[in-house]
């Protein structure tokens, strides 16, 4: 059974506990932020196994890459302590179980995996994709399992990646290029802290992205927007690369205007705290989230994750912002595809 | 002997009736289990005048008659038993008054679901009326003639509690009002403060009238919909999820469902709830109230809120769709279901008797109960899919199907829309005297015993 690398020395020796002295829902000073953690490496009982609303931040927080977030979950675990109700643990892990529904392109050497969201299938096409879009590869055996994490299920995550990843060993691959951030934090972030060996070279979207609108650069036209970027959870296990999102956006025109809820602060879409912590704290969340869009003078709300998108796209319209996906944004800035326009 | 089909064409006209072949193997079936039965003729009137004619000419000659609505109830409601006349109501579908401030309707008695609510929404976007999820071509004299329900029923009570006045052609051939419309031009009252003489006609599936005019009562319909689905994996905790639900007294409608299939729905009790508002202020106030009701069980992780984001376009759909995904679960696209009416305590004894009777008879269920008029009870259904190229399936679906009515009855609840089997079951079972009564409304009402025979049989 593969198990955390974690090392209780990194922990004990840290000089400033960001991991939980800067998490947006549990509040700490210093010394208890301290008290806090090691009591969580010593497998004691400690507030955060009940209060953490898995949010994926401290992963980020952590300069000493010791990973606050799996140790809290596998001491939830151990320790049988449920983020959600037990139904809503459950459906998670029967609506994501393999059942021999995949759908795989012709892949040869490279794959496009758009995980077990079909909403991705879409966004890896046209131009930008021309190359790839046929090597897609959807379903629950190309699926990364990071989203059990949120709900403490680590035994679920240990079960499946090693077979998610046999299932793209199996199809010959060496590069598999992620949709989703989740995919491409499971295989750069999860599977080493767990020992799981990854066969292939994980390419993230957003790299792929720039690489092709750099190629395209004569074909831009500066789209000329205001937007305001909707991080997603899992971006917080690849936080090196969160400055892709401004280098595409200068790329193609759209200005990011500062906010209070951005980089490290950026606010989650609360789709998970609603199932976690209850209506009130995801309601509060989303409200200061999209206030303080609106206050940045936003007129779009640009999403990287299609969960956060289902989430928060609604409600960002009801303020006035129109809501996109950053593919789409790409898509317009070289003319294949019509910037919709919030009425 | 008069030449019936003579007769009938005097009456309705060549395009009226029928006795082709091809139209009389249609109109022996319904889409359910049970076996076929050949009508002999085939009419579909178009005024209230041609029914009452071929009612009085079957009655003279001891002719059965068969009202038929949309055929669609599943449970052989409008097979010909014993053969006769079907009466298909189709033809009369207009919709006759819409009285916008007295919130009622008057439709004629083969008016279908689908014309009322695109009517209203055309003419009347203030109103709306408690649609079933059935296919929108039923008609909603059907439906209140077997009490069905809808969208509106966990507000206000059964379809057939909505009804505000009825004109019934009697088995003897004399039109009857009944409720205002006896009195006045104004469909407000089935009874109320007359004897509610309703009750003769209403659950009586077509053995004592023909229903040519309903007038149906009309409620507001709100800007915004939304929905919320509540998921537990303790059936015990359903009812006091259920009792939390209905104390608020602000939601549209509730249904507790369960399937093995899809796999995320699988182990899991679901409770959807609907709830209006004509302000996004006045839904998410309803919003937290639901949520706070619940609170006791989240905090235990024994249920919470799903996310149903992507699901909100199909769970809003009106009437809902799904249970034709259901039928096809097998292939072959056949379903049928048993509907006791019963008490909400009793959900988890329902629940785990699907499931028995699922696994002993091998075959593919869903249940879905819906609650009724505030908690006072609910329709529990015990839903098996079939292929209907597969005799041995649909075999095992039947005697599963009598099994549930069996234990509904032991539990002392109502078949809902019982096939003639289950009604049998249930005569049998009823109180000697009401069983009296029943005979004599029926022999005074259809002293020949045309209407619809096979079913009710109370002689």
């Amino acid at each position: 059974m593969y198990a955390l690398k974690f090392e209780k020395e990194i922990c004990a020796t840290c000089p400033s506990p960001d991991c939980l002295l800067k998490c947006q829902y549990m509040e700490f000073d210093k010394d208890e932020a301290h008290q806090e953690m090691m009591k969580l490496v010593n497998g004691e009982d400690s507030r955060v196994l009940t209060e953490c609303v898995t949010c994926y931040a401290c992963e980020e927080y952590c300069r000493r890459g010791n990973h606050p977030y799996y140790l809290i979950g596998e001491r939830r675990e151990e320790k049988g302590i449920l983020t959600a109700p037990r139904a809503i643990t459950n459906q998670w892990i029967n609506m994501t179980a393999m059942q021999g529904k995949q759908m795989v392109g012709e892949v040869q050497d490279t794959a496009l995996s758009s995980c077990l969201i079909p909403e991705l299938g879409m966004l890896g096409s046209g131009k930008l994709f021309e190359d790839v879009a046929q090597a897609i590869t959807f379903g629950a055996e190309f699926m990364c399992p990071a989203v059990h994490t949120h709900f403490a299920k680590m035994s679920v995550v240990k079960e499946r990646l090693p077979k998610v990843i046999d299932h793209f060993r199996q199809l010959g691959v060496e590069k598999v290029i992620c949709l989703h951030d989740e995919c491409y934090g499971t295989y750069t972030s999860i599977a080493p802290a767990f020992g799981i060996e990854v066969p292939f070279t994980p390419i993230y979207y957003m790299d792929f992205l720039l690489e092709k609108l750099n190629e395209m650069k004569d074909q831009i036209t500066p789209l000329n927007i205001r937007a305001a970027y909707q991080r997603p959870c899992s971006n917080r296990l690849i936080p090196q690369k969160h400055r892709l999102v401004r280098e595409i956006m200068d790329l193609i025109g759209v200005e990011l205007p500062d906010r209070t809820y951005q980089d490290e602060n950026s606010l989650c879409c609360a789709e998970i705290l609603r199932a976690v912590s209850g209506y009130r704290l995801a309601n509060d969340v989303q409200q200061r989230n999209i206030d303080d869009m609106v206050e940045c003078g936003a007129s779009y709300c640009v999403f990287n994750c299609p969960a956060c998108q289902s989430t928060l796209s609604e409600k960002v319209a009801k303020r006035g912002l129109t809501p996109v996906h950053i593919i789409d944004l790409c898509k317009a800035a070289i003319g294949e595809k019509e910037l919709e326009v919030t009425a | 002997m008069k030449d019936i089909l003579r007769s009938l064409v005097d009456i309705l006209g060549e395009r009226g009736v029928s006795n082709a072949a091809e139209e009389l193997w249609f109109y022996a079936r319904d889409p359910g289990v049970l076996e076929a039965h050949f009508p002999d003729y085939v009419v579909a009137p178009e005024t209230t005048e041609q029914v009452r004619q071929v009612v009085r000419l079957a009655n003279e000659e001891k002719i059965p008659i068969v009202p038929m609505g949309n055929g669609m109830a599943l449970t052989g409601l409008v097979i010909p038993l014993k053969g006769g006349i079907v009466m298909d109501m189709k033809r009369m579908n207009r919709i006759l008054e819409v009285n916008e401030k007295a919130r009622y309707a008057v439709v004629e008695g083969g008016t279908s679901q689908g014309a009322l609510k695109a009517y209203l929404q055309d003419h009347h976007p203030q109103l709306r009326h408690s649609l079933p999820d059935a296919p929108p071509t039923t008609t909603i004299a059907a439906n209140v003639s077997l009490h069905g329900q809808g969208r509106l029923t966990q507000q206000y009570g059964f379809n057939s509690d909505m009804v505000t006045g009825l004109e019934v052609v009697l088995p003897t051939g004399e039109v009857c009002k009944i409720g205002s419309p006896s009195l006045g031009p104004y469909w407000f009252s089935k009874g109320p403060t007359l004897p509610d003489l309703s009750g003769l006609f209403l659950g009586w599936l077509g053995t004592t009238g023909i229903f040519t005019k309903v007038g149906l009562k009309l409620y507001p319909n709100k800007k915004i919909r939304d929905v919320e689905i509540f998921v537990t994996d303790r059936v015990d905790l359903v009812p006091d999820i259920i009792y939390k639900l209905t104390h608020l007294e602000m939601l549209e409608d509730i249904n507790a469902w369960f399937q093995p299939r899809p796999l995320m729905f699988k182990d899991n009790y679901h409770i959807t709830m609907y709830f209006t508002g004509d302000t996004e202020e006045e839904v998410e106030f309803k919003r937290k109230m639901i949520w706070d009701s619940l609170e006791e069980f989240i905090v235990a992780k024994d249920g919470g809120f799903m996310g149903v984001g992507y699901m909100k376009p199909m769970l809003l759909e009106m009437p809902q769709r799904g249970i034709a995904a259901f039928a096809d679960v097998p292939r072959g696209g056949g379903f049928e279901y048993s509907g006791p009416i019963t008490l909400i305590e009793h959900y988890p004894d329902y629940a785990l008797k699907v499931m028995e009777l699922a696994e002993k008879y091998e075959v593919i269920y869903s249940s879905a109960a819906r609650v009724v008029s505030g908690g006072h009870s609910m329709m529990f259904s015990i839903s098996f899919a079939f292929n209907r190229a597969d005799a041995a399936m649909m075999e095992r679906v039947k005697k599963a199907l009598d099994e549930a009515t069996e234990f509904a009855l032991e539990k002392g609840g109502i078949p809902w829309k019982p096939n003639y089997k289950e009604q049998r079951m249930t005569l049998e079972k009823l109180d000697p005297n009401t069983l009296k009564l029943l005979q004599m409304v029926k022999r005074n009402l259809d002293p020949n015993g045309i209407m619809n025979p096979g079913n009710w049989e109370v002689s």
